[in-house]
């Protein structure tokens, strides 16, 4: 697979300030991965989206040092607009998403489109489709600011995904959700993966990473301080030692382990704990 | 008779939305409790209705000795406070001690009383560090701590939560966590709306559940948790253990991490 986002030493500071956000961050992300990204608050997951997305430096200014790239090209050579294209940016706070220009939501959903020129016929038909999707289409004639915070978020990531992006960039995006509501917008997201989109999710919700991630980037006080296989970290203990939250379906796994259930590998999905607890019953043979 | 009553209440928006219909909800002084349900169940109306943000179209409001049909807001929210679902529906000073003192103010308190409440509250949510900060220079997560501040140092007999763990971290849940119950242990009366099962469990006594803009049902977590017609016309899901439990066919009323250990455990070792 192909690498589509390279950090090479990336170091950033906002205007303004002293100390990095970001410091000394190396990875790469490959072609139509899921890629979770955790961390406390403030350890620099909303920032790392900025720089992906070109924001951090070209619109918010500061200092960067190292380089971010996207297919192999510094953001910073881009010209304006031409990242919006190529990766699709859900924001945290939905009301950041809608332009408050349009009247409904149908229009809201259509407005990107509209900017880039498709034609009257196609636009209906991707906004349909994109509405469907994100369970909005009963919302259409609604206006984008009548909605619940939970509505919102929808439309917010509604109004992206119907771009067409290879990228999306996603920044806490069930924070205003029901457990209902949570899951349909993973399930949305595992239908952006089938269309062999990158996916770059940052989310507090760790049972769900767990559940749909493919990759973990693990982040603390703006480094990079792990990027592996979904299940190898979330069952890494001495990451929770530093405030990592880990599933859990994870914390029972262990849990079981010290306390004498042998168990074949320490489980981070319900579907996983089943299947390892079940067998370690069989065999206790209660 | 209980401290606080909603009886038979209904509740329409301007333009005839009905989004609470009909509820009929008790509760004790001191007692702690959650209230959990989908998006639109009607939740967040029915705390507004505890506070005098809304009068109830129908039904009665009764706080102590209070009906809140006959009080204004300002003198219901002495005895109510409640803390926004979104922060910024509530921040509108630019420092963080300029926004906490505000309800202390407003409710006449001496100097010396207003700064042992406005401290204390500041300490409690660990916001002391940020006093002089403009709230909008805090991420949103901080944010809320800062109006959870603002309604603890107003001090009031019963205080409301709308969804506080939203964006919260391991850490913010835990300190959240620890507010609560101090403010349990010295009897406040907490009620709080979550989406978050784990956080439920681990926090309160009792569950009420909404659906479709009425109670369910309610009880204590290990009730709720396991009352299954209750969970789906809520469309609501068992916290991740129990549900394992579950489908192993393990201990039917396990809710938390120490009770699926041992129940598990007695069937494998």
């Amino acid at each position: 697979m192909g690498v589509v986002i390279e950090f090479k030493n990336v170091t950033y500071l906002y205007p303004l300030t002293d100390e990095p956000v970001i410091r000394d961050m190396s990875f790469s992300l490959e072609a139509g991965k899921f890629y979770g990204v955790i961390g406390e608050n403030g350890s620099g997951k909303t920032t790392l989206c900025s720089l992906i997305r070109g924001f951090a430096p070209s619109f918010y200014k500061g200092e960067l040092e190292g380089e971010v790239l996207v297919h192999g090209k510094p953001t910073v050579d881009y010209g304006p607009g031409e990242l919006s294209l190529k990766i699709g940016y859900v924001f945290q706070n939905p009301f950041n998403q809608i332009s408050g220009v349009k009247d409904t939501l149908f229009e809201e959903v259509a407005f990107g489109l509209e900017n880039f020129g498709v034609p009257v016929d196609e636009i209906e038909d991707r906004v349909l489709e994109v509405m469907k999707l994100t369970n909005i289409l009963h919302l259409a004639e609604k206006n984008p600011f009548e909605l619940s915070g939970g509505q919102m978020q929808r439309v917010a990531l509604a109004s992206v995904i119907v771009l067409k992006p290879d990228i999306l960039v996603i920044d806490e995006p069930t924070s205003q959700l029901d457990p209902e509501g949570t899951e349909s917008v993973f399930k949305i997201i595992e239908e952006m993966k089938k269309e062999k989109k990158t996916v770059i999710l940052v989310e507090h919700k760790i049972d769900l990473v767990a559940e749909y991630a493919d990759e973990v980037l693990v982040l603390k006080d703006g480094r990079l301080i792990r990027k592996d296989a979904t299940a190898k970290v979330l069952t890494d203990m001495s990451l929770a030692e530093q405030g990592v939250q880990l599933p859990q379906m994870a914390i029972l796994g262990n849990r079981l382990v010290e306390s004498g259930v042998p168990l074949r590998y320490i489980p981070v999905t319900e579907a996983q704990a089943c299947e390892v607890i079940g067998e370690a019953m069989r065999k206790g043979g209660k | 008779m209980a401290y606080i009553e909603m009886r038979d209440v209904s509740f329409e928006y301007p333009g005839g939305f009905l989004a609470v219909d009909n509820i009929n909800i008790r509760v004790e002084k001191g007692e702690n409790l959650a209230i959990v349900g989908q998006n639109g169940a009607g939740k967040t109306t029915t705390v507004k209705m505890l506070n005098g943000l809304h009068r109830p179209s129908k039904g009665d409001v009764i706080i102590g000795d209070m009906n809140t049909k006959d009080y204004t807001t300002a003198q219901v929210s002495r005895v109510v406070g409640y803390v926004f679902q979104n922060p910024d529906d509530q921040i509108f000073h630019s420092t963080v001690l300029g926004e906490v003192e505000f309800g202390p103010k407003m409710m006449g308190l001496d100097e010396e009383t207003m700064k042992k409440q406005v401290d204390y509250a500041l300490e409690i949510t660990g916001m002391e560090k940020f006093r002089e900060e403009n709230p909008y220079n805090l991420p949103l997560s901080t944010r809320k701590f800062v109006t959870i501040a603002a309604i603890i140092a107003m001090n009031t007999e019963v205080m409301i939560f709308d969804e506080p763990t939203a964006g919260q971290d391991l850490e913010g849940n835990i300190r959240l966590g620890n507010i609560l119950k101090e403010l349990h242990r010295q009897g406040k009366t907490v009620i709080t709306i979550s989406h978050d099962m784990e956080f439920v469990v681990a926090n309160f006594e009792r569950v009420i559940v909404m659906a479709n803009k009425k109670v369910v049902t309610s009880g204590t977590p290990r009730e709720v948790f396991w009352n299954f017609p209750a969970l789906e016309q809520a469309m609501l899901k068992q916290p991740y253990v129990s549900r394992v439990c579950h489908a192993l066919g393990v201990g039917e009323d396990v809710i938390t991490l120490e009770e699926a250990v041992a129940a598990i455990r007695s069937r494998c070792v």
